[in-house]
């Protein structure tokens, strides 16, 4: 005999309306006759009930995990159990998906098949860090979950100081604005690192975002300690008779006032013929005319990745955005990949070893500088690194000759390399 | 015998999962068109078509949800399906033909289909009531509350460009910048229960968890605890989640704040970060309207003053703040001067390079 249903007179409002309701789907688990989560469920409905009458949270953490591991499990343990006993233990699986959420039916029923059987029968697709998100789970049953989507190719996600779910965006596989292989960033970026995601040793959280174009889908620039962002070097391509047809359907007027005006280095013009100038040495490869005229415009051949560090939310010092540390780097080769992985692995290292307890890689920047972070990491300084030079004088430059011959050095050696190359 | 040790195999490959056409077509792709709001149509090199059908969900599903999800995938679709970043599904078809037909089973089955183009995208949120540990208000309630209000702005592509909503149920703010997002915003210090600090928190922790040093151990009534000096105290929580005895949720004192203009993209500007424009507003299950009433009121405003391809903060470089205030007839207050640390300014936080 099933538990009776709470009333729910709050959560019954959140059933009406035209969007798809939470709630109505964990009344169905809860109503689900016979099956293991059912109980579980009725209580969840109940706690959450009493959460919106007293307008406070009933959950607490704890340590709950699986064996190898020491992180990637959420646990959540109920303050009101004594009211709602059979969601006392209601924990979460953070399950890394498929690079770019890629599903079949297929797999997605097998997941749900899982979850089914061990887990309450809710699953968000997806966290904010990316995880697919397994929630509630009692401890007893977090292994045998966990052995289950392990054995068809699903693996945990980070949690705790640790490095952390990466995301990637669709990308080559649908998107025509995609300047890089992101699937295979994100990839090789995460499963470098499952040692420092699945034992959480590090000073806080490291996350790794790849988005294939500027536009930044997965907005890695505000949320990424190391963000890989496909762009291009050489000239955007134009395809001027689809400009003309362009300009022929939407009119001068609409072209000059969303194309040319909104390119913010005023690269752009439109030639009496109504073909499309472009000023390449001043495009800063902002997305914004090739997202108006899809069919017209696209990104160039000589691509590559811009990577940018550093970029966090709130805590503790407030918003960070990433900052440039590479602006341009090819990745084609086997060596491109392993360049970008060493400099993800000395990243890490140099995290571990100075950042303080619970600060992140923008918070470490911030207090020690960008250069010393670079010198750290093995990159060389670079004026696409900053907005515009220092304007405080206050600064020891007696070292200034010698400095200024590393720039000069480096600067031979590349035309060296691009005459012999 | 020896437990099961895991296969430490990290992120799937996704091709095994991809849409044959995706797969085939894979860095090969030309164009895209949206034939109409919530269809996406991409074009390959080798002149293959892809039909994209983007649905929203309620993100927190049930078995029996993701299940007709399947279903609808493999009778109407071709069995493949991806989530975006905002929790929308997407349904991928290799023949036209099958788009309305899919349209009309998701929209029948009380999926709205949208969430493309300039339109407002489904809210990108976060657990709170439901599982987290240290949350001022629901995250998935107050979604479903707002895009209930905002439904028809989901299946319509009306909005001058793309409209990012998020909501995040503390300060962490782990649901992101947005162009409108909806934080809470706690107003008192927290409420310490002195008999359990010593021996829940590490105290040393908490004291260095504070981003104004406004906490110092202390022995109240002759046991050791923390206590907050209340005149530097932001009321940020930061030292609840280490310290729970440091109660910061309060059903009154824990506001809402409404914050605009956050912007991940690089198009035509660089990425912004969100401004606060409106706070003090009341958390208020199950539906939210005050703050319901707001985002009304800066999406109405928005949509009738802004042009084509602004977003919110474009938009609000265009007009300037004041313009801002008094359009939407916020209150613009001593709050709204930022007194914390900006110093970063003068770095490059973004893509734009001349090569």
């Amino acid at each position: 005999m099933s538990k009776p249903m709470h009333d729910t007179p709050m959560l019954d409002q959140l059933e009406s309306g035209p969007w798809p309701s939470f709630v109505t789907g964990i009344k169905r688990l809860a109503k689900d006759e016979g099956k293991p989560y059912q109980d579980m469920m009725v209580d969840l409905l109940g706690q959450l009930e009493h959460s919106y009458k007293t307008r406070k949270g009933y959950w607490k953490g704890g340590t709950v995990g699986v064996i190898g591991y020491g992180g990637g499990v959420i646990p959540r343990f109920s303050e009101v159990a004594a009211n709602y006993p059979a969601s006392k233990e209601f924990h979460t699986l953070r399950i890394q998906p498929p690079a770019g959420m890629h599903y079949d039916t297929k797999i997605l029923r097998q997941l749900c098949d899982v979850w089914e059987k061990h887990g309450s029968g809710l699953i968000a697709f997806h966290g904010q860090s990316g995880d697919i998100m397994f929630q509630g789970v009692s401890s007893e049953k977090v292994q045998a979950a966990f052995d289950e989507f392990n054995e068809i190719g699903f693996d945990l996600g980070g949690a705790g100081p640790a490095v952390r779910t990466g995301m990637s965006c669709v990308g080559a596989a649908r998107c025509e604005h995609s300047c890089a292989n992101e699937q295979k960033i994100h990839r090789i970026l995460v499963n470098n690192f499952l040692d420092d995601m699945h034992r959480p040793a590090l000073p806080y959280k490291f996350k790794f975002k790849v988005s294939g174009c500027p536009n930044d889908c997965m907005n890695s620039i505000e949320r990424a300690d190391m963000a890989v962002i496909g762009t291009w070097r050489d000239d955007m391509k134009v395809n001027q008779a689809e400009v003309k047809a362009f300009v022929a359907k939407k009119g001068r007027k609409y072209v000059v006032d969303n194309v040319l005006t909104r390119c913010p280095t005023h690269a752009l013009s439109l030639n009496d013929d109504d073909s499309l100038a472009v000023d390449n040495r001043n495009c800063v490869r902002c997305m914004h005319c090739i997202n108006v005229m899809t069919k017209a415009l696209s990104p160039g051949d000589d691509k590559g990745v811009t990577v940018l560090m550093g970029g966090k939310r709130t805590l503790k010092i407030g918003d960070l955005m990433g900052t440039v540390v590479i602006p341009f780097m090819k990745l084609e080769t086997q060596e491109d990949y392993d360049k970008i992985r060493e400099i993800a692995e000395a990243t890490i290292d140099f995290f571990a070893e100075n950042a303080l307890e619970h600060e992140r890689t923008g918070e470490m920047i911030e207090r020690i500088g960008l250069v010393n972070f670079l010198e750290g990491i093995g990159l060389e300084v670079d004026p696409n690194m900053v907005s515009e030079p220092r304007q405080c004088s206050y600064v020891r430059m007696d070292t200034w000759d010698e400095e200024a011959q590393k720039w000069f050095t480096r600067k031979a050696e590349e035309k060296r390399a691009s005459a012999a190359g | 015998m020896p437990p099961r040790m895991p296969i430490e195999s990290g992120v799937p490959d996704p091709f095994q999962y991809m849409h044959p056409l995706m797969a085939r077509n894979f860095g090969a792709w030309n164009y895209h068109e949206r034939p109409r709001p919530g269809v996406l149509c991409h074009t390959a090199n080798s002149g293959d078509k892809i039909w994209t059908v983007r649905a929203g969900t309620q993100r927190q599903m049930d078995l029996y949800t993701i299940r007709k999800l399947c279903d609808i995938a493999d009778e109407y679709a071709e069995g493949y399906v991806r989530f975006t970043i905002r929790s929308n599904i997407e349904f991928m078809v290799s023949n036209e033909a099958k788009v309305q037909p899919l349209i009309d089973k998701l929209t029948a089955e009380g999926f709205p289909v949208g969430g493309t183009g300039p339109s407002v995208s489904m809210i990108a949120h976060t657990q709170g009531w439901l599982h987290c540990d240290i949350p001022g208000t629901d995250a998935s309630g107050v979604v479903k509350a707002l895009m209930d209000e905002l439904y028809e702005e989901f299946i319509k592509e009306d909005m001058p460009n793309r409209v990012h909503i998020t909501t995040s149920c503390c300060q962490i703010n782990c649901g992101g910048q947005g162009d409108i997002a909806i934080n809470i915003q706690h107003t008192k210090p927290p409420k310490i229960n002195h008999d359990l600090v010593a021996n829940v928190c590490e105290r040393p922790s908490v004291v260095a968890r504070c981003p104004v040093a406004a906490i110092r151990p202390a022995l109240v009534n002759g046991k050791p605890s923390l206590e907050v000096d209340e005149k530097k105290c932001i009321c940020c929580g930061a030292c609840y989640p280490p310290c729970p005895p440091m109660q910061i949720n309060d059903p009154e004192h824990s506001k809402l704040a409404i914050w605009v203009g956050g912007n991940h993209s690089n198009a035509r500007s660089k990425p912004t970060f969100q401004k606060l424009v409106a706070a003090g507003i009341p958390n208020n299950p199950p539906r939210w309207t005050e703050a319901a009433a707001i985002i009304k009121k800066i999406l109405r405003v928005y949509k009738e003053d802004a042009k084509d391809w602004e977003r919110l903060s474009d938009w609000v470089a265009r007009i300037g703040w004041p313009r801002f205030f008094e359009l939407t007839e916020l209150p613009f207050t001593k709050f709204h001067i930022d007194n914390w640390r900006g110093a970063r300014r003068s770095l490059n936080a973004s893509t734009h390079i001349r090569f």
